[in-house]
């Protein structure tokens, strides 16, 4: 089932801000997909149904007292289980969560609900974000829509999963090394990971702080920027968000790409299935034809992502989980505890699965004394000779594309025995989220295959308006 | 440095805060030093004279006017603590002896 079939956002809201349609009426006929998808997929965590139906109730209060519920009237939205929704239950698919309820909103929720959006649910994920195929969950993992034996990608699978089965009709994930772009990539949807501090992270459950950032899941385009313009901007409550006001982007996106220098990233095309490269070139010659100039680009530091990432990401987690010690909220195991030195240990490897304790111990050796400038140091560096290497490609490309993922989604428990391979999935979105640049991955169907691939669309910090023009022209050229 | 020893991973996993069992101390000693191996790569680049980057912002401390504002209520928050007195967060004893 792809997504297009179904109403999108920018219509269902235009139906309801003119009082066409009821949000109660477009929140019901998503929960009727929900309840004959959800059983088999696990998309959710949790569906806030009561919560839902009265926040429709609301926007359709609003409509028939003549105001404007907003850009999001009555759209059904699906939150990663790391964003925090005062409250309600935010687990981040961890046994550590299991029971909290947050004192607040996250930013990106109050913005959503400003908007008349209306939260359909909570959705899975590898447990803290730490994954690509949402198998990391303490809950069990998401299935893919398009193939229930095969995952839907991760961290991000739940969100990618209810928006490509229609449960939502968008989703808000977290990319800190391609979070939301691979699973949208697996699940035939749009995902955006947006400019480093262009979307507000308070509230946003931590991982890596220098890489996280909230973005988009959407069945279009155009309505990933709706999404992004809804959620995007300063927010003093989060340090690392950018002061200058955002682009708008839904207008820029029908500009086309007449002019525009795009560039494909040579390293990315190397080591991915030919499928995966078959479909940059196949989206790439669509991009000529349509007026941009096309050429290969190199960003030959991008071959060293995955090592640097896989340092830097683990040593940032394993300082952001310390917090989770049993004194203040969440899980305390007690059973067998001499002092309080136990009970954090004894909480941490009751609370934490295998992939959080792999990446904790993996950061605090990185960090430990004797490795830190060999490890930690050395991948900073590397960092910066990735970000070098982009801002030279952008001297003569405006925009680069790859693939988003090396190949379709993969079957359950193809790669769990191998955290290697699994790790192996991010290298393309990677170095994205080392330079704090945008990127976005857009469906590609190839004729003839069962599952989707994705297209990635890269841009310069603050190029989302650029990036957003390339990626609706690729999707008007998918097959 | 691809070795790590099953000394070196329950030495980090007491500097972690984490007790592992024997099953996870084997586990992890062989996956970690398959992932530290693949870092050989970086560890072979030449990277003098490059600067570290830490954040991929150009930002220096972010300042806001010293003026108080409301915060999470106290109760609230204490209500999700798994023990509290007086107001305060309860813990297991901290030093070495009895009190």
């Amino acid at each position: 089932m792809s997504p297009a079939s179904t109403p999108s956002a920018l219509e269902v809201a235009a139906a309801v801000r003119s009082g066409e349609r009821t949000a109660v009426d477009v929140l019901e006929s998503h929960l009727a997909v929900v309840a004959r998808r959800e059983p088999e997929l696990h998309a959710f965590n949790l569906v806030t149904e009561e919560q839902a139906r009265a926040d429709a109730a609301a926007v359709d209060a609003a409509v028939a007292a003549g105001r404007d519920p907003g850009p999001l009237a009555g759209v059904p939205v699906a939150l990663k289980d790391n964003l925090c929704t005062r409250g309600v239950a935010t687990t981040c698919s961890s046994l550590i969560l299991e029971g909290w309820r947050p004192p607040y909103d996250a930013t990106v929720v109050r913005r959503v609900r400003a908007a008349g959006g209306v939260v359909i649910g909570k959705t899975n994920l590898d447990e803290f974000a730490m994954g690509s195929s949402t198998e990391n969950s303490a809950f069990g993992p998401t299935r893919n829509p398009h193939d229930p034996s095969r995952v839907p990608g991760g961290s991000s699978g739940g969100s990618a999963a209810a928006v490509a089965s229609g449960m939502a009709t968008l989703g808000l994930g977290s990319d800190t090394g391609g979070s939301i772009r691979q699973p949208a990539a697996l699940c035939g949807v749009v995902g955006v990971k947006p400019t480093y501090g262009l979307v507000s992270r308070y509230g946003l459950v931590a991982f890596a702080s220098s890489l996280d950032q909230i973005g988009p899941f959407a069945g279009t385009v155009k309505d990933a920027a709706l999404l992004l313009e809804v959620i995007s901007g300063h927010d003093p409550a989060d340090s690392t968000s950018i002061a200058a006001p955002p682009a708008p982007l839904l207008d820029a996106i029908t500009t086309g790409v007449e002019g525009l220098r795009i560039g494909v990233i040579g390293e990315l095309m190397d080591g991915v299935e030919p499928a995966a490269a078959a479909a940059v070139r196949a989206a790439a010659g669509a991009l000529e034809d349509a007026g941009a100039k096309l050429g290969e680009a190199s960003v030959p530091a991008a071959i060293y992502g995955l090592s640097a990432y896989y340092l830097i990401a683990p040593a940032e987690a394993s300082s952001n989980l310390a917090r989770y010690d049993g004194v203040r909220y969440g899980l305390r195991v007690t059973e067998g505890v001499e002092d309080v030195t136990s009970m954090f240990a004894a909480t941490r490897a009751a609370g934490f699965g295998a992939e959080v304790k792999r990446r904790i111990m993996l950061g605090t050796y990185a960090l430990s004394a004797g490795y830190y400038d060999a490890y930690y140091g050395k991948a900073q560096r590397v960092r910066t000779l990735i970000i070098r290497d982009f801002e030279e490609a952008y001297r003569e490309f405006d925009v680069l594309i790859s693939p988003t993922t090396p190949g379709p989604a993969f079957e359950l428990g193809a790669k769990t025995a191998d955290p290697l391979a699994m790790y192996m999935n991010d290298v393309c979105t990677i170095p994205s989220n080392l330079a704090g640049a945008p990127a976005m991955s857009v469906p590609w169907w190839t004729p003839g295959q069962d599952l989707p691939l994705g297209v990635q669309v890269l841009a310069p910090a603050l190029g989302e308006s650029v990036m957003f023009r390339v990626a609706a022209a690729v999707e008007a050229a998918a097959p | 440095m691809a070795g790590i020893s099953r000394a070196d991973v329950a030495h980090v996993a007491h500097l972690a805060r984490l007790s592992l069992t024997d099953e996870e101390i084997e586990l992890f000693s062989s996956q970690l030093a398959k992932v530290l191996d693949h870092f050989e790569d970086v560890a072979a680049l030449d990277t003098a004279g490059v600067a570290a980057t830490a954040h991929p912002l150009p930002l220096r401390n972010v300042l806001r006017a010293d003026e108080a504002g409301p915060c999470l209520d106290r109760e609230e928050i204490l209500a999700a603590a798994p023990a509290v007195e007086d107001g305060r967060f309860r813990v297991p004893r901290i030093l070495g002896e009895a009190p």
